[in-house]
């Protein structure tokens, strides 16, 4: 290719004129050996743009999602949270039904202690009645 | 649509999807997992699929559209920061030229563009689309591309003449 031509092809480039057919023509001439100097820099572009085409993906791809950890984190949050749940339902549960334990050993101390003391007035009672019918004996009323 | 024909009709533009991935988000991990991404999204929508005429310029947007979000997700500005430090020994391309280093200097020079410039400049100069494709794909008028892929032709030609002339005085 005259380097006339490609003069021409370059400016056309630079406007963005060229059809992929001309660009595969720069840039074959580009990769040439007599690369002319004033337009050297152009062959370090087409240089790099072929070279970056090279460059592959080379990971297998895989269609189905791996399960991903930060999906696992989420599990365990909701996990976590629900057995905290649990546990403050089932400890309060708990400490309400000693609280009540509580309570009843408290009330059936007072009544065990009320009734003692109602114990010991009804011996108090009896003895009177004693008193009562020794009186009555002696006067043998009526 | 069963799994072999599926695969009959994404596998082949893998690599470019890879490709345009790894220039908008810098790093190779990154764009790996894009490309992952992005079949797993074909393939939950394998129903579509035959809707489309064109599934490689669906593809191809798709991969643009999750890139630039990943890269407004704080997360991953993150990481291309991180990958950028060392970005220049993982390129990969072989070093057996001697004009090796201005090769080198262009790739940092699409990166210093505007993401749409950045796009174009890919599916044109690297992936040789069609501007009717290439339409399809960022769903920009045909001039309108002809115009940004002038603007960043005559950036990357610019800089590397001053770079040159840098190098020579």
């Amino acid at each position: 290719m005259e380097l006339a031509n490609i003069e021409k092809l370059v400016e056309k480039y630079l406007n963005a004129e060229t059809t992929l057919q001309e660009e595969k023509t720069l840039s074959a001439y580009f990769a040439s050996e007599n690369v002319a100097s004033h337009l050297q820099e152009y062959s370090y572009m087409f240089g790099y743009f072929k070279k970056s085409k090279d460059e592959t993906f080379n990971k297998t791809i895989q269609l189905e999602p791996r399960k991903t950890k930060r999906k696992n984190w989420k599990w365990l949050q909701v996990a976590a949270s629900v057995v905290l749940l649990i546990s403050m339902y089932a400890g309060y549960g708990e400490y309400e039904h000693r609280q009540q334990e509580k309570q009843l050993a408290q009330v059936t101390e007072a009544l065990k202690l009320l009734s003692t003391n109602l114990n010991k007035g009804n011996q108090a009672v009896a003895s009177l009645y004693t008193y009562e019918d020794t009186v009555n004996k002696i006067f043998k009323t009526k | 649509m069963k799994q072999s024909d599926f695969l009959k009709a994404v596998l082949p533009f893998k690599d470019k999807v890879f490709r345009l991935a790894k220039r908008l988000l810098v790093s190779t991990e990154e764009a790996e997992d894009a490309t992952q991404e992005l079949y797993f999204k074909l393939w939950k929508n394998k129903q579509k699929l035959s809707e489309y005429k064109n599934v490689e310029a669906f593809a191809m947007t798709m991969t643009k559209n999750y890139c630039f979000d990943r890269l407004k997700s704080k997360q991953a500005s993150n990481l291309t920061l991180i990958h950028s430090n060392y970005k220049e020994k993982d390129t990969g391309l072989d070093k057996q030229v001697e004009h090796n280093d201005s090769v080198e200097k262009v790739h940092k020079l699409i990166e210093d563009l505007p993401e749409q410039q950045k796009i174009i400049i890919q599916l044109r100069d690297i992936e040789q689309y069609s501007f009717d494709e290439i339409a399809k794909m960022v769903d920009m008028k045909p001039t309108a591309i002809r115009v940004a892929l002038s603007r960043a032709r005559k950036t990357i030609r610019e800089a590397l003449i001053k770079q040159h002339n840098y190098g020579v005085s």
